[in-house]
């Protein structure tokens, strides 16, 4: 097999293949230096109950719209993603339990209500596609609102940088001055579920925070400059979806879970290879 | 409750800000109260220490001042001035050292009055951030991470970035934990040189060596109340056996090493 047929004919003959080129290059752009905040922010266990938990909306907009609409089950994902997301601050704020404990309690009723609401109106199919996504099926105006959401996503970073890095640095210097740390906050836990409501339709609910978790950490074993780490984020989940769809083509494996493989591939050779990684302390460690 | 003054910009503007009195206040969390019944004045220009045994409720006496902590009780005049343009430097376990940041970025931060969430940082910020750095000796290092810094040489940024805040009244909350020798000496010469030009300073220390010696008055905070006035009447064995119990003679200042007092007053008869 010549190096064309192994990676442009997929994409030179296949228009699917070509939507999910470019419905992974979207998600990772977006996704990747959101997923470094998050890390940064101690709140990677955060992003994983939040993709659960955009379950049951996304359920519902499936039972409204009679089927699997991406803009009704997006609409409907961002809606209980941002409710568990208020609810768990609520909770946080007013009892003694911390806001990833609300997040874990939150997320387990919404992903148990999520499934109950599709398997007991829809197919296992349909149920499949909904844990697992269909990044082969994306549609052209899916595709818009996967671009959309990146795009947002890129501006309102750039907007709120400022404010946002400090939070995460120096939360009561921001109180002091009035720098609106709380509205910093949500605006970036917006950002978090639009993101993965953004990764559903592609991944699926369980794995759409893989695109986001797994190239931040690989980012973070390699350097130590904020831009430069979600600039190598973007690159590696965008290398990830070329990487996974192409293997996935050749070897007729399922697309998503071989993009989150490729994702963990880099992250584990960076974890042994990378100048924070097992390989360069061992040797730095002997005599 | 809390009162302010009605026309805090227009006495900052006009620079005659007055002292911060504390009008019989009393904070708390949950149902227990920390302390009450406080009262007192920090005049313009003066250097107050705060002091007192592990939970007597130092941190929660500057977050009220800061405005973070409801008042139960009481009230604080500000003298025209609001607490948002206070500088205020936060133990450093409050501050995140793993995030990469860089040097340069922390003390910019010390602007916000002037960039606010949004605005350009100018050159002319740029290099008065530069002389800040070299005023506390961490010239060059402005692309440092935050995260590479010495527990003093963090302590000395976080000093620069009160320098770029350039406000009238500071708040020190533990400034001198963990650090050695010249590193305090050093900071405790920047906390001389802002009552010299008539900062109101206010810090909370636990090392009662310093406070003798670099501050005319002190809040020791004990048993629920606080003892309020120059240091002399106020770190006396009674009182410090009331703060400290048992632990009173760990606590009692040896008096200064160089035979006066802060207000120059002989040692012997400070014993």
């Amino acid at each position: 097999m010549n190096p064309y047929d192994l990676f442009i004919a997929p994409f030179a003959d296949f228009g699917f293949m070509r939507r999910a080129l470019v419905a992974s290059a979207a998600l990772g752009l977006g996704a990747g230096p959101v997923g470094v905040l998050l890390q940064l922010r101690r709140m990677s266990l955060v992003g994983d109950a939040m993709s659960h938990a955009i379950l049951p909306g996304a359920a519902i907009g499936f039972l409204l719209a009679g089927g699997l609409s991406m803009m009704a089950m997006g609409l409907g994902g961002i809606v209980a993603g941002l409710g568990v997301a208020l609810l768990s601050g609520l909770v946080s704020r007013h009892t003694r339990l911390s806001e990833d404990a609300s997040f874990a309690s939150f997320y387990l009723t919404s992903l148990a209500l999520g499934v109950l609401i599709v398997s007991s109106h829809g197919s296992n199919i349909d149920l499949l596609h909904v844990l697992f996504g269909t990044i082969l099926a994306i549609d052209t105006p899916t595709l818009c609102l996967m671009g959309g959401v990146t795009t947002l996503t890129l501006c309102v970073l750039a907007v709120v940088w400022r404010p946002l890095v400090m939070e995460c640095v120096d939360p009561g210097y921001m109180r002091l001055v009035g720098g609106h740390g709380a509205a910093c906050h949500m605006l970036f836990l917006f950002l978090v579920v639009i993101n993965l409501v953004s990764g559903f339709e592609a991944l699926g609910t369980l794995m759409a925070v893989g695109m986001m978790m797994l190239p931040a950490a690989t980012a973070r074993l390699w350097t130590r400059r904020l831009w430069t780490m979600m600039g190598m984020a973007s690159a590696v989940a965008t290398l990830s979806g070329l990487g996974g769809l192409l293997v996935s083509f050749h070897y007729r494996m399922a697309s998503g879970p071989t993009i989150i493989l490729t994702c963990s591939l880099f992250y584990i050779l960076s974890l042994l290879l990378g100048p924070a990684g097992v390989a360069r302390r061992l040797l730095a460690s002997r005599p | 409750m809390t009162g302010t003054d009605a026309t805090p910009d227009a006495a900052c503007a006009a620079g005659r800000a007055g002292p911060i009195r504390l009008h019989d206040i009393a904070a708390g969390y949950g149902r227990a109260a920390v302390w009450q019944h406080v009262s007192g004045s920090f005049a313009p220009g003066s250097l107050t220490a705060i002091a007192g045994a592990n939970g007597a409720g130092k941190s929660t006496l500057v977050r009220a001042l800061l405005g973070e902590v409801p008042l139960r009780a009481g009230h604080i005049d500000y003298g025209g001035q609001r607490p948002r343009d206070f500088g205020y430097l936060p133990q450093a376990r409050d501050i995140d050292r793993g995030f990469p940041m860089c040097v340069a970025d922390l003390v910019l931060s010390g602007a916000w009055r002037v960039t606010g969430a949004f605005g350009a940082v100018d050159v002319a910020l740029r290099e008065r951030a530069a002389r800040c750095l070299k005023h506390v000796r961490l010239s060059g290092m402005e692309e440092r991470a935050i995260g590479d810094l010495s527990a003093g040489q963090f302590q000395r940024l976080l000093f620069a970035r009160l320098l770029m805040q350039d406000a009238r009244v500071i708040i020190l909350d533990e400034p001198f934990t963990a650090l050695d020798a010249p590193t305090t000496r050093d900071l405790l010469h920047l906390v001389d040189h802002w009552r010299d030009e008539g900062r109101t300073v206010i810090a909370v220390l636990h090392d009662l060596r310093q406070i003798t010696q670099h501050f005319p008055s002190v809040v020791l905070l004990a048993r629920g109340g606080a003892h309020w006035g120059p240091t002399r009447d106020i770190l006396t064995p009674a009182l410090l056996e009331q703060a400290y119990g048992a632990n009173a003679m760990f606590a009692c200042p040896m008096g200064p090493d160089d035979g006066t007092r802060p207000d120059g007053a002989a040692a012997d008869a400070w014993a």
